[in-house]
């Protein structure tokens, strides 16, 4: 009786916690579903529903519907789905790593790095082939060498999550203004392509870089499964994993070149956009209500993120915008609540 | 002195002696900025040109009439956002505070571009009235999300609450601007601070709010160095400490608030230039809020030189020049932990 009694009574607790997660991450994923279908539907020649699953799952429709969805808006969704989870798992990532919800890529200025790596590219190295791998490879080598001044310069006996916000806010800045100055003086057809998506922008996406960086997400996404139970043992302290037999230096390194090559690979396809990997983890964290960061919420959180940015950005004012703003915009205001709130919850 | 962070010079004859070098220093970055541009002038040119001598007509129309109201500019915006930094920096006893990098100038950026925008208010006498309005606000927003809850005031919360503000309020602006990029192309200057195209028609309006809040910062100096050592102190000195702040809050609004009007939103002068200041005059708030009304300009006159040349012939915001040259600065601040005191 009493081993059936203590039975229940785990089952009962642990029970409600498992419960929400799996039904926010099912709400979650149905919610994303229906942005996906809008965002295939809508636009200058809108489609039904219907229409756009009949496409999908290769049932007729016209021709020229199926061009629409499955040439023009589906690379531009997918996109936005695949990015938008990225940058909620790289957020989550090193916000776990920091122990600090600011600690985030755009806070601490990997994004706008990477996007001064693709500038420098650009505009200064001759004979640079654009492309995506081009484009890649100096985002990524903007993003590293900027995490790596930034961890360098708020090292002092560890990194500290206050002395690396610093520097990060003072990288980003000085980073802004180099950007600014390498769009002044390239040519004006370099600095038009250039600054098409400085405001982060799915505009030109088409499957020539959908394709490629839905790829190496996936790769990427294999680290960070095989990286998450370190992820877990290092979120329970050093001194924890250590005692668990987890290399506690080389696991937090690695997981932070997984967390900046996400980065790089999503500003090299959409620009540099803003606060989604800041905000995801955390809206992730107060759905689910556990302990940690929810990797998988994460993931679908910042899908949701930024496909629905996106539908702003392209339907809901008269003139259609860089998703970049409404992330901004949207992401700023959250992060002035998370600050009086956090203030608040601390008196 | 390299490695030596207590240099001040303590004594009253050292300390006119620095004043006095500093603005020999301002007189010769102000010749510099009337002689360098895409028409370089000698500084005998400059004199001519400026004394109604002989020279050129191209030469004296780029000297006096590109130049000097833009000289002014530079003197009057690096005064009033140094001395901004530096009542700012002693209100919210944030060693990093910045009127820029707290979203103050953001804030009155962001009311012009509005007035402009949706209200059409066109002129520089019509929407001095917003920067300040703006300014005001966002001083006020900064200083509440900086000590919501809690007795001191936290550094970090302060710097990201700025930025987010900044991230917001310029992504609005921009937004705005993309509707429309031609009928908005004003708003540019609303983005990132710049002096170009800026004339006597900017100046002579705002003028007066610039000299009103640098005459009026000097008064709060005493009534600063007495809150300095704590609230309790202050008041038991006879300082009255709530409309000590709210004059400072008044204070920053009008400097930073003109600035903005002036140049759009600048950042780093007000943190570099105070700290410049603290470092050789000491902690005399009286000392420090003189001596950042001189070494501002320099600072601000000298970027907008490099910003002149840097892209010769063409040129770059001076915004940029400032925050290239001011991020480091924030970096040791941050890694010098008496500093902060974090």
């Amino acid at each position: 009786m009493s081993g059936v009694g203590t039975g229940d009574t785990t089952a009962v607790r642990t029970h409600p916690h498992r419960a929400r997660a799996a039904v926010v991450t099912g709400a979650l994923a149905v919610l994303l579903g229906v942005l996906v279908l809008l965002g295939l539907a809508l636009g200058d020649y809108p489609l039904g529903s219907l229409d756009v699953l009949r496409v999908l799952v290769g049932a007729g429709g016209d021709d020229f519907a199926s061009t629409i969805v499955l040439q023009w808006r589906l690379p531009r969704v997918l996109a936005a789905v695949a990015i938008g989870a990225a940058l909620a798992v790289a957020g989550a990532l090193f916000q776990s790593i920091t122990r600090n919800p600011l600690g985030s890529p755009d806070i601490v200025g990997f994004t706008t790095g990477a996007y001064t790596g693709v500038l420098v590219a650009m505009t200064l190295v001759p004979g640079f082939v654009g492309g995506f791998a081009g484009t890649a490879t100096a985002a990524l080598v903007g993003g590293l060498l900027t995490a790596a001044a930034v961890l360098l310069l708020s090292y002092q006996r560890g990194v500290q999550g206050f002395r690396l916000i610093v520097v990060g806010i003072a990288a980003s800045a000085m980073l802004q203004a180099v950007n600014t100055y390498l769009l002044m003086r390239a040519q004006t057809e370099v600095a038009m392509t250039a600054a098409a998506w400085g405001a982060g922008s799915l505009d030109l996406v088409g499957w020539a870089q959908a394709a490629p960086a839905t790829a190496l997400f996936a790769v990427l996404g294999v680290g960070v499964v095989l990286a998450s139970p370190l992820l877990r043992q290092l979120e329970l302290g050093d001194d924890f994993a250590a005692a668990h037999g987890v290399p506690v230096e080389p696991a937090r390194l690695g997981i932070l070149g997984v967390g900046v090559a996400l980065t790089a690979v999503a500003t090299a396809t959409a620009g540099p956009i803003a606060f989604v990997a800041l905000s995801a983890p955390q809206v992730a964290k107060r759905l689910v209500r556990g302990a940690g960061l929810p990797l998988v919420a994460s993931a679908l959180t910042g899908a949701v993120l930024l496909t629905g940015a996106d539908l702003v950005a392209q339907h809901a004012l008269p003139v259609a915008l860089p998703v970049g703003i409404v992330t901004i915009v949207l992401g700023g205001v959250y992060l002035l609540a998370l600050l009086v709130g956090g203030a608040r919850a601390r008196r | 002195m390299a490695g030596v962070t207590r240099a001040h010079v303590r004594t009253r004859r050292g300390r006119w002696g620095v004043l006095a070098v500093a603005a020999v220093v301002l007189l010769v970055a102000v010749v510099a900025s009337l002689a360098v541009g895409s028409r370089p002038v000698p500084p005998a040119g400059v004199w001519a040109a400026l004394t109604g001598g002989d020279v050129p007509a191209a030469d004296a129309a780029a000297v006096v009439g590109l130049r000097l109201p833009r000289t002014v500019l530079g003197l009057l915006v690096g005064a009033a956002l140094a001395v901004a930094g530096a009542v700012i920096q002693s209100l919210t006893r944030n060693p990093l505070a910045d009127p820029g990098i707290l979203g103050v100038t953001a804030g009155s950026g962001f009311a012009v571009a509005m007035s402009i925008a949706v209200l059409g208010v066109s002129t520089p006498a019509g929407y001095v009235w917003f920067a300040l309005g703006g300014a005001f606000l966002a001083t006020v927003a900064v200083y509440l999300v900086g000590t919501l809850g809690r007795a001191r005031v936290d550094v970090a919360q302060m710097l990201l609450g700025g930025m987010a503000l900044t991230a917001v309020l310029a992504g609005i602006v921009s937004a705005i601007r993309l509707t429309d990029p031609e009928d908005f192309s004003a708003l540019l200057v609303w983005e990132a601070g710049s002096f170009q195209a800026r004339g006597w028609d900017v100046i002579v309006p705002v003028l007066p709010f610039a000299l009103v809040g640098l005459a009026a910062a000097p008064l709060l100096g005493p009534a600063l160095n007495a809150l300095a050592l704590g609230d309790d102190v202050a008041s038991s000195l006879g300082t009255p400490v709530v409309a000590t702040r709210l004059g400072c809050v008044a204070v920053i609004a009008v400097l930073a608030g003109s600035a903005t009007a002036l140049a759009g939103p600048i950042a780093f002068v007000g943190l570099m230039i105070p700290h410049a200041a603290r470092w050789v005059t000491g902690p005399d708030q009286r000392w420090v809020l003189g001596l950042s009304a001189v070494l501002g300009p320099v600072l601000l006159l000298v970027s907008d030189v490099v910003a002149r040349v840097i892209l010769w012939p063409g040129e770059v915001p001076v915004g940029i020049v400032t925050a290239f040259l001011g991020a480091p600065v924030l970096v040791v601040l941050v890694r010098h932990r008496r500093m902060v005191g974090q």
